[in-house]
């Protein structure tokens, strides 16, 4: 049996997911990125390896594909890839039926435009600014001093989001903090909170253009709120898998079982398409 | 003479000044943190006490500031441009620019020798252009706001920042850091990309000297230097923490005005509509 791996290197997170030849996922690890990129990359894929029960000189990973905005510092990877063809290609593979992307992490959003083979078509993201990225909920769990697991979960009591007029991450918490000193209750204001990053990465995704099916990835995708709240604003039900988190490192496993399985075709390895 | 009194409840501090004719005789400064009208209310219980005053002497209050409609005791609100027009030209007649680099805030104007502004541009949307973005530089090397001029005064090369949101800046931050870089060149390199912000955003207004420049920020040496040497004409910068009372001591000034004008004929300046509605877009 040869497996494949994918390392995905976010700003915040670092994701490796290992996959057997029949495209099953076998191991998978998250660690936080912090300050040593290679470092974290390392852990992540260890742990991988750990989880699959997977001994690397018995059976062996035949390719790793490093992805993700610190791609280039996974120094054990074979190559390297887009997360935007990652997370493209992860998406296509649990749905099919996928057309466009959205990917939320923990410092950008990205909005893809995706052909029915998993072809990158077009894709925008924010890349200047914190706003609409799980950054500006992180903003708000730390100025309401709750876990991101709960944001979601507390925001999904309200049904009267207060509205929240920052547009700055940097801002956020004196607004935030403001309205719950004039009384405003913690899960309206979060509701709020969630709607004003739905309504960033709605305008995202028009610039892509909104084809059915949507697929929401990235860390993000596991705040119950930012579904509810996205399936509400955009009026149908998006798709949200358990592993949409891992969604980028699967991609890049998948490109890395293409290599090996071309490299065992007799017309020898083939380009991956990138 | 009467005594009047400006209060300016910014974004990041609120700040008071009491003025006997032109004269300043107490001020003081405190956090606006989240009940901007407690603050005013302390603030100015500061500065009575501080000019060894009692509440009852003060004869006219003119808030402005972001939080200007939480305080209960004023008679009159003006715009933040209207407050720093009237406090740079009180200290620099000569004023016809001004940047006003806040915690929260920044503006450019360009006013006329009647103190009327002519035009205005204004970023309160990004923190990547105020204060914010060198009070978080600071943080995320482990200094506060009050150890940003010192620590940039130490630096001798510039490093690149740039300066395109606050909360990326972190990661290139850190970045620099992890490559040995010293702490006093990336503040020094953060102080010049918000000097080239603030240029920019002040050229939209068409500069005219006199230059004044204004806002707790200025504070900072190598931010006025920076200044200096972007912009071609000179700029007048009031002394020492006077830069953050500007738009107090304007509130105060116009509060004298006002005093003197219903005195005189029994009719103010300004009336308070005119300035609460008109001009608080």
């Amino acid at each position: 049996m040869a497996y494949a791996a994918g390392v995905d290197v976010g700003s915040t997170q670092t994701k490796a997911v290992i996959i057997d030849e029949d495209l099953q996922i076998v191991g998978r690890a998250l660690v936080s990125t912090g300050a040593n990129v290679t470092v974290a990359a390392e852990t992540a894929y260890e742990l991988a390896l750990q989880q699959g029960n997977i001994h690397e000189e018995e059976e062996g990973v035949g390719f790793i594909v490093g992805t993700g905005y610190g791609r280039y510092k996974v120094t054990f990877g074979d190559t390297q890839t887009t997360e935007i063809s990652c997370h493209g290609r992860g998406a296509v593979h649990m749905f099919p039926g996928t057309r466009t992307v959205v990917d939320m992490g923990g410092q950008d959003t990205k909005a893809i435009k995706v052909s029915a083979t998993g072809e990158i078509l077009d894709f925008v993201m924010n890349d200047k600014c914190a706003a609409g990225t799980g950054r500006f909920l992180g903003a708000a769990a730390s100025a309401l001093d709750l876990p991101l697991d709960q944001l979601g979960p507390t925001a999904l009591q309200s049904n009267r989001p207060v509205k929240i007029t920052t547009t700055c991450t940097v801002f956020a918490d004196g607004e935030i903090l403001s309205l719950i000193g004039k009384g405003k209750k913690v899960e309206d204001v979060l509701l709020g909170v969630h709607h004003s990053v739905v309504s960033r990465s709605i305008g995202l995704l028009s610039r892509v253009g909104i084809d059915r099916e949507v697929t929401f990835t990235g860390g993000v995708a596991c705040n119950t709120g930012m579904v509810s709240v996205l399936n509400q604003e955009l009026g149908f039900e998006v798709n949200v898998s358990e592993d949409s988190h891992y969604m980028g490192a699967l991609g890049a496993a998948l490109f890395a079982m293409d290599r090996i399985v071309a490299g065992r075709s007799p017309a020898g390895l083939v380009e991956v398409k990138a | 003479m009467s005594i009047t009194a400006g209060i300016d409840v910014g974004g990041s501090y609120t700040k008071v000044v009491l003025l006997d004719g032109e004269q300043i005789i107490g001020r003081a400064i405190l956090r606006t943190g989240y009940k901007p009208g407690l603050a005013a209310e302390q603030c100015l219980a500061s500065a009575l006490t501080d000019a060894g005053i009692a509440r009852d002497s003060v004869e006219y209050v003119v808030a402005t500031g972001y939080g200007r409609f939480q305080v209960p005791f004023s008679q009159l609100n003006v715009t933040e441009l209207t407050a720093a027009s009237w406090g740079a030209h009180a200290l620099f007649p000569g004023t016809r620019t001004i940047l006003d680099v806040g915690g929260h805030a920044v503006k450019a104007l360009r006013i006329d020798e009647a103190r009327q502004v002519k035009s205005f541009r204004l970023n309160e949307k990004c923190a990547a252009g105020t204060g914010a973005f060198l009070e978080k530089t600071a943080r995320y090397m482990g200094f506060g706001t009050e150890q940003i001029g010192a620590l940039a005064a130490t630096s001798s090369v510039t490093v690149s920042i740039s300066g395109v949101c606050t909360v990326f800046a972190e990661a290139e931050v850190i970045n620099h850091l992890s490559q040995g870089i010293a702490a006093a060149d990336i503040m020094h390199g953060a102080i010049v990309s918000l000097v080239g912000k603030s240029v920019q955003l002040m050229k939209r207004v068409k500069v005219e000297p006199e230059v004044t420049l204004i806002g707790g920020i200025m504070r900072f040496p190598t931010m006025v230097s920076a200044i200096r040497e972007k912009v071609t004409v000179d700029v007048n910068v009031p002394e020492g923490d006077l830069v953050q009372f500007v738009a107090a001591l304007g509130a105060g000034t116009l509060a004298q005005h006002q005093v003197r004008r219903l005195a005189e004929q029994g009719t103010p300046v300004v009336e308070r509509a005119d300035l609460v509605g008109a001009r608080a877009s």
